[in-house]
């Protein structure tokens, strides 16, 4: 079995959810009052509006676009009226322009039209097709596709990966997604593979989801160049570097990026995205989401139109159960608070989960007692302990010597820290100034 | 702008240990300990344990008080260090002994570098060795005395003794030795009252993973290697003296000692290494003591040349 060197199996306790939820099938929810789409929904820059108030617009009609190379389209999840196009709360607590729609419910639809076998043989048009559906990495980051998919021409890309370390708890959209939609995950892969020319394909696959890496391994065996790798359940196995470095035995150097090391890797969900926009055009209007954690009345995975507001999707789920603490999009361990439930499903939400009050953590941050436990775990092999020191008493520069910015983020020191150092804030304040300051030079 | 729900950063989960719940713990692996040296020495060791926890919690809640900081007693710092510098005092030292060296332990060896966390030295041994430094004889002449009667020899701790062994003068049963040593022995202070307590409290934090085992394995290891290399006594260096109760309830504290693990076993060994030298090649008895609080100020450096090399910063093949 292959895993990272460090970092944490979850306890019993948080399994519960997950395995429950791996047995749900996908279920398709009724369409809320509106639908929000915001115009950064990705890594790079935000997409405009294509289309005013008052325009009637269809299902999978692009209404947002951009000229940079680093952004992606919108497109309208369902048929309706464009309401209004002004500032809305998004899922960080920040204003964002969006485009808000009302549904009727004709569903009315555009036609789509994807790439024949022969086109799809081009990598041009996969990437043009990918880039008009508006793909982006679904796994959280958001990182346009087709740029993923043009790899800078002095590093060939040899190993494609589908990341199926869905390592959090209370996740398990990609898991259905492997069970339900397989076969368009495997073609996504090998649209990929094609289309920057690797030779090696690889689904990795946590063992606490056997069944789906039964399930793919089936459908795969035909495939000579691709294999299915069954994964320890261990977080952050799903981490793009982590990932590499248990496939491939590879570490990503510093700094760098996994075409530095000939790998590129994709979200399951993603791949599954890539194959419905080259075969049949279909923009990215849709994602699967696990509505999960104890204060819901259910444990639900559903198939959500991007721009759903999140309440309209824990109503639909059944609602809350006992006193909410908190409510996070995306996982436990990286995912957003919310400060209200108004804000919409983007491309990048894997999950919904609600929080009792009772295991709502409150930290209470304490000086560090140097117990060690945050270094042991950090599957960066970075000093949490030291770094937060430093960033608290502002010496960010002796953080940055220490690998601040190697960080990926994972949460693992707070989650194992007796002093529950605020570690994620303080990191994320230290890389920003990093980044200002280098900006700064660079003029 | 309100909310209804609580917004904070990730993680949302975790694991639940908290430096209450380490405290709590050492509380408890120290327990058996303190219920057999109250067995041992009677009234003058629950007077001296009271006083020393009392003094202690008290200069922790006027220092806190002072610094206009929440006064958390509740973490249960203060208590353990009133504890644990009660259990390496001599049981029958005069009242206030205890009660300055509880003051003089938060004081200088915690609260004057920052309180809980940014203490270099081990607070109860530091206040342990201001008491020596001060009151040298009062240190040195309020234990009880049961060895002497084993073979006329003057001298108090089980240590010295130790000393005699190897000089020739205690000849006899070893076990008359070894056996107190382990069960029941009334020659030394507290913290020393029996070996196996010990280590059955010590394993019990190793196994709540509050301690790790790298640093008593590696003091004690490097203890047993070396006296048998120098013609001492292997075993009985180990048993006699403070050191069981140092490797597992002082030198592995965790504010003092180093983070990476490669730096714990390094420290462990330097520990062992320093014991050794004080113990046998000086004129102190405190070798455990003086080797702790030496190696505490390393802490920090060992740290610095272990620390891990970053994901992905490995010299390209
Ligand atoms: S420092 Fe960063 S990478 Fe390391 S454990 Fe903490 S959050 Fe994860
Ligand atoms: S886990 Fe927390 S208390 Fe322990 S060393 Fe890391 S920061 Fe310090």
């Amino acid at each position: 079995m292959k895993r990272i060197k460090r970092g944490l199996i979850f306890p019993e306790r948080y399994d519960e959810a997950k395995k429950a939820l791996g047995r749900k099938k996908i279920e398709e929810i009724s369409l809320p009052e509106e639908i929000i789409i915001p115009m950064s929904q990705h890594i790079g820059a935000p997409a405009s509006p294509i289309v005013s108030v008052g325009e009637r617009v269809l299902v999978g009609q692009k209404v947002a676009d951009s000229e940079a190379f680093i952004s992606a389209p919108m497109h309208s999840s369902v048929s309706g009226e464009v309401k209004a196009i002004e500032p809305r709360l998004g899922g960080d607590g920040k204003k964002v322009l969006s485009i808000v729609i009302t549904p009727d419910d004709k569903e009315e639809t555009i036609s789509f039209k994807g790439l024949s076998d022969e086109e799809a043989k081009d990598p041009d048009r996969v990437r043009a097709a990918v880039r008009e559906a508006g793909v982006v990495g679904m796994g959280g980051a958001g990182f346009p596709t087709h740029v993923k998919l043009t790899p800078p021409k002095d590093k060939p890309i040899f190993d494609v990966i589908i990341n199926g370390g869905e390592c959090e708890p209370y996740l398990a959209a990609d898991h259905r997604n492997f069970l339900e939609r397989g076969d368009k995950i495997l073609d996504g892969l090998k649209i990929i593979m094609a289309t920057v020319g690797a030779k090696r394909g690889y689904i990795g696959i946590e063992t606490n989801k056997i069944d789906a890496i039964y399930h793919m391994d089936k459908l795969a065996s035909s495939e000579g160049n691709i294999k299915v790798m069954p994964l320890n359940a261990i977080y952050p196995q799903g981490a793009e570097k982590q990932l590499i470095e248990t496939i491939l035995g590879k570490e990503v150097p510093s700094g760098g990026l996994p075409s530095d090391v000939g790998a590129l890797v994709q979200n399951a969900g993603t791949a599954a995205a890539i194959s419905e926009a080259v075969r049949g055009g279909r923009p990215l209007i849709e994602r699967t989401i696990s509505v999960s954690g104890h204060g819901m009345a259910s444990f639900t995975n559903i198939r959500a139109k991007i721009g759903t507001p999140i309440s309209h999707i824990i109503e639909e789920c059944g609602g809350f159960k006992g006193k909410i603490g908190k409510v996070v999009v995306g996982g436990p361990m990286t995912g957003v608070a919310l400060f209200d439930l108004s804000v919409p499903v983007i491309k990048g939400t894997s999950g919904v989960i609600a929080f009792t009050v009772e295991d709502t953590s409150i930290p209470n941050p304490r000086p560090c007692i140097r117990c060690g436990r945050c270094v042991d775990i950090c599957p960066v092999r970075i000093m949490p302990n030291y770094i937060s020191q430093y960033i608290e008493v502002d010496q960010v520069d002796r953080a940055d010597d220490f690998d601040v910015m190697d960080c990926i983020e994972c949460g693992l020191c707070s989650y194992v820290c007796p002093a529950t150092r605020p570690f994620i804030q303080l990191i994320r304040h230290a890389k920003a100034k990093i980044i200002a300051e280098q900006k700064r030079e660079e003029k | 702008m309100g909310s209804d729900y609580i917004v904070s950063t990730p993680p949302h989960i975790r694991s639940g240990e908290t430096i209450e719940k380490f405290m709590a713990w050492t509380f408890l692996a120290l327990t058996p300990l303190v219920v057999a040296g109250l067995y041992a020495f009677g009234f003058f060791a629950f007077r001296t344990l009271i006083l020393s926890i009392l003094s202690a919690v008290a200069m922790e809640a006027a220092v806190l008080r002072y610094r206009k900081m929440p006064i958390v007693i509740s973490d249960g710092s203060a208590i353990i260090t009133g504890l644990i510098l009660a259990l390496t005092l001599p049981p029958k030292v005069p009242y206030w002994i205890p009660i300055v060296g509880g003051a003089l332990a938060i004081f200088f060896g915690k609260q004057l570098f920052g309180g809980l966390g940014y203490n270099v030295f081990n607070p109860a041994l530091v206040g342990r060795a201001m008491l020596v430094l001060s009151w040298p004889s009062i240190m040195s002449g309020s234990w009880f005395t049961t060895l002497r009667e084993l073979d006329g020899i003057t001298t108090a701790t089980p240590l010295t003794a130790a000393k005699a062994i190897k000089a020739g003068t205690l000849i006899g049963d070893i076990s008359v030795v070894y056996k107190p040593l382990l069960f029941l022995n009334r020659g030394g202070c507290m913290g020393e009252v029996s070996a196996l307590l010990l280590i059955i409290g010590g394993l019990v934090l190793i196994a709540r993973r509050v301690v790790d085992w790298r640093i008593p394995l590696f003091y004690l290891g490097t203890v047993f290697v070396m006296s048998i290399l120098t013609g001492n006594n292997g075993v009985f260096n180990i048993l006699a003296g403070a050191l069981i109760f140092g490797a597992f309830f002082l030198a592995s504290d965790p504010v003092t000692s180093p983070v990476t693990r490669r730096a714990k076993m390094i420290y462990g060994i330097c520990l062992g290494l320093v014991t050794i030298l004080i113990r046998f090649y000086t004129s102190y008895s405190e070798g455990v003591m003086f080797a702790i609080l030496f190696m505490n100020s390393f802490a920090a450096l060992i740290d610095r040349y272990t620390r891990p090399i970053t994901f992905g910063t490995v010299k390209a093949k």
